[in-house]
C-alpha cells in the first residue's frame, strides 16, 4: 500500500534557477549593496561571500490586504484577569497584541531589509560586473602541461573497460546478418525445391528428398556456427587529450613605505591591491604576486611585511622600478606571463629621480606589460612624480593613473581604471 | 509483551520504516477505519526540503523569481539556526506524496508517517472542500503541463515577458478562486488538447465581444448605462482570463494556470485548524496505540511526546512567544475534546452537544472531518470546556474608540459570543478583502471598475496602487478601484 522512495541522491539544486532569477531581477539593488560592502568591510575578508540587504518593500509581492483601522474582533488565549466590559489601553507600536495576527502587522511600520547571503562567486560577479581587464589578451601558454581528456568517437582497440557494449553488439548483428546472408538464401532455395518435390508427390524416402534435407541441415549448421560476437565487432570508446589553453598572470605590487606613508594610506593602498588581485584571479587560472616596497632602496618582501612593517626615510621611486624590471626579466617571460603592475605612493620622490622613473617605465617596463596602474594617495598638491607619469600616460594607452583621497574613492577609481572597453 | 518492540534504536532504516508503516496502516485502516489514498513516502535531505519549501510545497513547479526569494530566505533562517524545518511536507495527490527528512530520528519518522501519511492523507481524501475543489489524481499531471507550458512560453516570448505576467497573476492569486463551481478533473493529455481548442475559441469570442460595429444606425437608443457584467464577479483572474481584451491566447493560458493553482490551495487555506488538528490527533492516537500494544519502547514514547507537546504548545497572549492561536494546538484540543464528549460527556456537554454526547467517537469525528471547514467546525464543535481550558477572551478594536474593549470571556454569558468571534476569525470571507469586478465600460474607454465591499469599515492596506498597476497590465486599459462602505457611499481608491 505504501511505497518508499529514497530521493536523497537526487539533485538538491532544484531551486538554483529560481535563485538565479531572483538575483538577476534585483541586480541593481544588489550591486549597490555590494559596492557599499566593499567600501566598508575590512580587507582580509573581501574574498568571501557577503551578506547583503535589499529593502523589503522593493521585493514585496503585493496582494490585497486589510490595512489598519475599522473595527476588528479578535480572540486570544490566556486570559487571566479580564472581565467583559474591561477597557484596555491600546498597546504601543502596533495593532492587536504585538506580533499577534500577522495580517495586522503588515500595515507597514519598521520594515526590515530582506537580508541574505551571496556566495563568494555571486559576490565577486556582482562586484566585477561589467569590468573587463584592459587589453585582455589571453596568452596561449605552455601547451604541454595542461591537458583535457575528451571523447573522440570509437576505435577498434583499447582497454576492456572502454568497450562500448551497444556499439559492439550492433556491429555483431550487422556482421551476422551480412555473413549469414548467402546461407539463408541457399536455405530458402533448397526449401522451395523441397516443397515443390513433396508437392509433386515424391515420397519422403526418395533419395533426392533425403539429399535436399541433408543439404538444408548442413547450411543451417553453418549458419548457426557464425560466432555471436567476434573480436572484429568490438568497439572501444576513444578518448583523446586536448591541450587546454591556460593563462597565467603575475601582478607586481609596488608601494612606497617611506615615512610619509602612514598606516591609513597603506591600508588604502592595500585595498586597491586586493581588488586588483581578486579581479585578476577571476580572469586567470594562475596568479603570482610580487611585492616590492621601497624607500630609498627597493626590496622584494612577502605580503605581511609589505603591508605591515614600518620603514622610514626618503624616497627613490626608480629603485623599485629597476628591481621590478630585474625580477620580471629573470623570472617572468612576457611571452608566457601576463604582467600587471600596480603602484601606490603618496607622490613624494626626489626631484631628479622622477625623470629616471619615466625613462625606466617607457623604455623597459611598459613594453613587457599588459597594464600599469598608478594611484596616488595624497591630499596635497601633485609633485614631480605625478607630472613625469603624466607624460608617460599621454603616450601609453595601457598606463593609467588616478588620485585617491579616501576609502570611498577606491572602488570608483578602480572601476574607472578597469572600465569595460567598448572598442 | 516487550518482545514485540520493533526497534529501540533511534537510527532509522528502510526496513524499519516499512515495518512501522505496516503497523500504523494496520491500526489506521483496521481499528480506526481511516480511508486513505495510497502513500508514496520519499526520504529527502534537508537541502531538498528547503527546495520543497520554496515551491510552496508543490513537488514540481514553473520557474519564477519569487520562489527563489522564498528559497533564499528559508535557507538563510535555517542556516543561522533561527528556524527548524518542518519534519514533513505532504502533498494532496493520489498517491499521496509525503517527504520525510533524513535527519529525523526513528521516532520522528514514525510520528511523521502517522501524521502525514494517515492523518493528512485521510483528510485530503475525506474533507468535502478537498473533494470539491481539488483533483488529487490530476494535480501532478497538471503541474507538469503548467511547467512545460510556461517554459515553452519563456522560450517563445522571452523570460521577462512571462515573468511580469506571472507577477501580475500572483498578485491576484487569492482573488482567482471559484467558490461555487465544480472544476472538471484534468489529465495531461486532455489538458493539452483542450488548451489548444480553448485558446482558439477564446480569441474568437473575445474579438467578437469587442468588435466595434461601424455605421451602427441604432434603432434602439444607446441603452443607458447598463452595467456589464450584470452581476459583480468575485473571481478576478477568471474574469480577466475570459474577458481581458488584449491578452494573447498564451497569456490567457498562463492566467489560467495561476488561477488553477490558487484554486488548488483554496481548501488548504480554509482548513488549517482542522487539517492539522486531525493529523495531530491521529499521530497521537496511533502511536499511543502502538505503545499500548507494546511495539514501541518507553524511550521512543518520551521522544515522541517531547516533540508532540512542542507542536501543540499554545503560549498565552502576553508572552513574547505568542503569535496568534496555534492551529495545531486548537485543532488537536478540539479533536480530543470531541472524543471526550462522546466517551465521557458531562452534564454541560449533554446540554451543548445533545446529538453527539455518548455516540461512537469514530463516527462523530469522521463526520466532522468530512463535512466542515475551520469556520463551521469551530462554530459547531468548540465546547465551553475547551474555552475555559484555553482561557479564551474576545476583544474589539475599534479605531473610533481610544481603548480596546473586552467583549466576552470564558464564562456562561460569553461562550456563544466567544465561539462566534473565534469562528469568524477563520472565515476567509472576512479575513480577505472582498473585491469584485463591478463594471466594464464596453462602449467607451473599456475601463474596468473594481469594487471593494467594506466590512466593519476596514480599509485596504497600502498595496493598492501597486496591485492596480498589475491589474492594468493584465486588462490593458484603465483600471479603477472603488470602495463601497456600509452606508452605501462609493469612494474612488485609485485609478491606473
Amino acid at each position: 500500500m505504501s511505497h518508499f522512495i529514497d530521493r536523497r541522491l537526487n539533485g538538491k539544486n532544484k531551486s538554483a534557477v529560481n535563485r538565479q532569477r531572483f538575483l538577476k531581477r534585483y541586480k541593481t539593488q544588489l550591486k549597490r549593496a555590494v559596492a557599499d560592502a566593499v567600501n566598508q568591510r575590512s580587507i582580509t575578508d573581501v574574498d568571501s561571500g557577503e551578506k547583503v540587504g535589499i529593502p523589503s518593500k522593493d521585493i514585496s509581492e503585493p496582494v490585497f490586504h486589510h490595512g489598519p483601522g475599522g473595527t476588528r474582533d479578535m480572540v486570544h488565549p490566556g486570559n487571566k484577569e479580564f472581565m467583559p466590559g474591561d477597557r484596555i489601553r491600546r498597546p504601543e507600536g502596533g495593532e492587536g497584541n504585538g506580533t499577534g495576527q500577522g495580517k495586522a502587522g503588515r500595515g507597514g511600520k519598521g520594515e526590515d531589509d530582506f537580508v541574505f547571503e551571496l556566495s563568494r562567486e555571486e559576490f565577486l560577479d556582482l562586484l566585477f560586473d561589467d569590468l573587463e581587464l584592459p587589453n585582455l589578451v589571453r596568452n596561449q601558454l605552455i601547451g604541454t602541461t595542461e591537458f583535457k581528456t575528451v571523447r573522440a568517437g570509437y576505435r577498434t582497440d583499447g582497454a576492456p573497460s572502454n568497450i562500448d557494449v551497444v556499439r559492439s553488439l550492433k556491429g555483431a548483428v550487422a556482421r551476422r546478418t551480412a555473413l549469414g546472408a548467402p546461407y539463408r538464401a541457399r536455405i530458402r532455395e533448397l526449401e522451395a525445391e523441397l516443397e515443390a518435390l513433396l508437392a509433386s508427390g515424391t515420397p519422403e524416402n526418395d533419395p533426392q528428398v533425403v539429399a535436399l534435407r541433408e543439404e538444408i541441415d548442413r547450411q543451417k549448421t553453418r549458419l548457426a556456427a557464425l560466432p555471436f560476437i567476434d573480436t572484429f565487432d568490438l568497439r572501444y570508446q576513444s578518448f583523446t587529450r586536448l591541450p587546454e589553453p591556460t593563462s597565467k598572470a603575475v601582478m607586481v605590487c609596488i608601494m612606497d613605505v617611506s615615512g610619509s606613508m602612514d598606516q591609513v594610506r597603506k591600508n588604502l593602498a592595500k585595498r586597491f591591491f586586493i581588488l586588483l588581485y581578486l579581479f585578476l584571479k577571476r580572469n586567470y587560472d594562475k596568479i603570482e604576486v610580487v611585492f616590492i616596497r621601497h624607500h630609498t632602496v627597493a626590496q622584494e618582501v612577502d605580503e605581511q611585511e609589505f603591508f605591515y612593517s614600518r620603514e622610514t626615510g626618503g624616497t627613490v621611486v626608480s629603485s623599485a622600478l629597476n628591481l621590478a624590471d630585474e625580477i620580471l626579466r629573470e623570472r617572468y617571460d612576457p611571452t608566457t606571463w601576463n604582467i600587471y603592475a600596480a603602484q601606490a605612493s603618496d607622490g613624494d620622490n626626489w626631484d631628479s629621480d622622477s625623470a629616471v622613473c619615466r625613462d625606466v617605465l617607457t623604455e623597459r617596463l611598459l613594453p613587457l606589460m599588459r597594464y600599469f596602474a598608478y594611484v596616488e594617495i595624497t591630499p596635497r598638491q601633485h609633485q614631480s612624480l605625478w607630472h613625469a607619469y603624466q607624460e608617460v600616460a599621454s603616450t601609453h594607452q595601457h598606463f593609467a593613473m588616478r588620485e585617491i583621497a579616501g576609502a570611498d574613492d577606491i572602488f570608483p577609481v578602480f572601476r574607472e581604471l578597469f572600465k569595460r572597453q567598448t572598442a | 509483551m516487550t518482545k514485540r518492540i520493533i526497534s529501540d534504536s533511534s537510527e532509522w532504516s528502510f526496513p524499519l520504516l516499512e515495518r512501522f508503516d505496516r503497523e500504523i496502516a494496520r491500526l489506521a485502516h483496521g481499528e480506526f477505519g481511516l480511508d486513505t489514498y495510497a502513500n508514496q513516502i520519499e526520504v529527502i535531505s534537508s537541502e531538498q526540503m528547503i527546495d520543497a519549501y520554496s515551491s510552496v510545497g508543490l513537488p514540481i513547479s514553473y520557474h519564477h523569481w519569487s520562489f527563489g526569494k522564498h528559497f533564499v530566505s528559508t535557507e538563510q533562517t535555517y542556516r543561522r539556526g533561527q528556524m527548524g524545518l518542518a519534519y514533513e511536507i505532504v502533498i494532496n495527490s493520489d498517491p499521496c506524496i509525503a517527504y520525510l527528512m533524513e535527519e529525523n530520528t526513528l521516532p520522528m519518522q514514525a510520528l511523521v508517517i502517522a501524521h502525514a501519511c494517515y492523518g493528512h492523507n485521510s483528510f485530503f481524501k475525506g474533507n468535502y472542500l478537498f473533494r470539491t475543489w481539488t483533483s488529487a489524481d490530476a494535480i501532478i499531471d497538471y503541474l507538469v503541463f503548467a511547467r512545460k507550458f510556461i517554459a515553452h512560453c519563456e522560450e517563445r516570448y522571452g523570460e521577462s515577458e512571462v515573468e511580469s505576467l506571472l507577477d501580475s497573476c500572483h498578485a491576484l492569486m487569492n482573488h482567482g478562486v471559484d467558490r461555487y463551481k465544480r472544476p472538471a478533473p484534468l489529465s495531461i493529455a486532455e489538458e493539452q488538447r483542450r488548451q489548444q481548442e480553448r485558446s482558439e475559441y477564446l480569441q474568437s469570442q473575445v474579438n467578437d465581444i469587442w468588435r466595434t460595429i461601424p455605421g451602427y444606425d441604432g434603432e434602439e437608443p444607446q441603452s443607458a448605462e447598463s452595467r456589464w457584467p450584470t452581476e459583480p464577479q468575485e473571481n478576478l483572474l477568471y474574469f480577466i482570463e475570459k474577458n481581458a481584451p488584449l491578452l494573447e491566447p498564451w497569456q490567457r493560458e498562463v492566467v489560467r494556470i495561476v488561477r488553477k493553482i490558487g484554486q488548488y490551495f483554496y481548501p488548504q487555506r480554509q482548513t488549517q485548524v482542522m487539517n492539522e488538528g486531525w493529523a495531530t490527533f491521529w499521530h497521537y492516537t496511533l502511536l499511543n496505540r502502538l505503545y499500548d500494544e507494546g511495539m514501541v519502547s518507553d524511550g521512543f514514547m518520551m521522544e515522541f511526546l517531547q516533540s508532540h507537546t512542542g507542536v501543540v504548545f499554545q503560549p498565552p497572549f502576553d508572552t513574547p512567544y505568542y503569535s496568534g492561536i496555534n492551529p495545531y494546538a486548537l485543532g488537536f484540543a478540539m479533536m480530543r475534546d470531541i472524543r471526550r464528549i462522546c466517551e465521557e460527556p458531562t452534564a454541560e456537554d449533554r446540554e451543548w452537544f445533545p446529538e453527539i454526547a455518548g455516540q461512537d467517537w469514530r463516527r462523530v469525528l469522521d463526520f466532522a472531518m468530512r463535512n466542515f471547514k475551520d469556520e463551521s467546525f469551530i462554530a459547531q464543535f468548540l465546547s465551553p470546556h475547551l474555552m475555559r481550558e484555553f482561557h479564551l477572551f474576545a476583544i474589539r478594536d475599534d479605531d473610533r474608540e481610544d481603548a480596546i474593549e473586552v467583549t466576552a470571556i470564558h464564562e456562561e454569558q460569553g461562550y456563544r459570543a466567544l465561539r462566534q468571534a473565534l469562528a469568524e476569525q477563520y472565515n476567509l470571507g472576512t479575513r480577505e478583502p472582498n473585491i469584485q469586478v463591478f463594471n466594464v465600460d464596453r462602449r467607451g474607454d473599456r475601463s474596468l471598475t473594481l469594487r471593494h465591499f467594506r466590512h466593519n469599515r476596514r480599509p485596504l492596506g497600502d498595496s493598492v496602487e501597486e496591485i492596480l498597476r498589475h491589474i492594468r497590465r493584465l486588462w490593458g486599459f484603465t483600471v479603477r478601484l472603488e470602495a463601497l462602505d456600509e452606508q452605501g457611499r462609493v469612494q474612488l481608491l485609485g485609478e491606473c
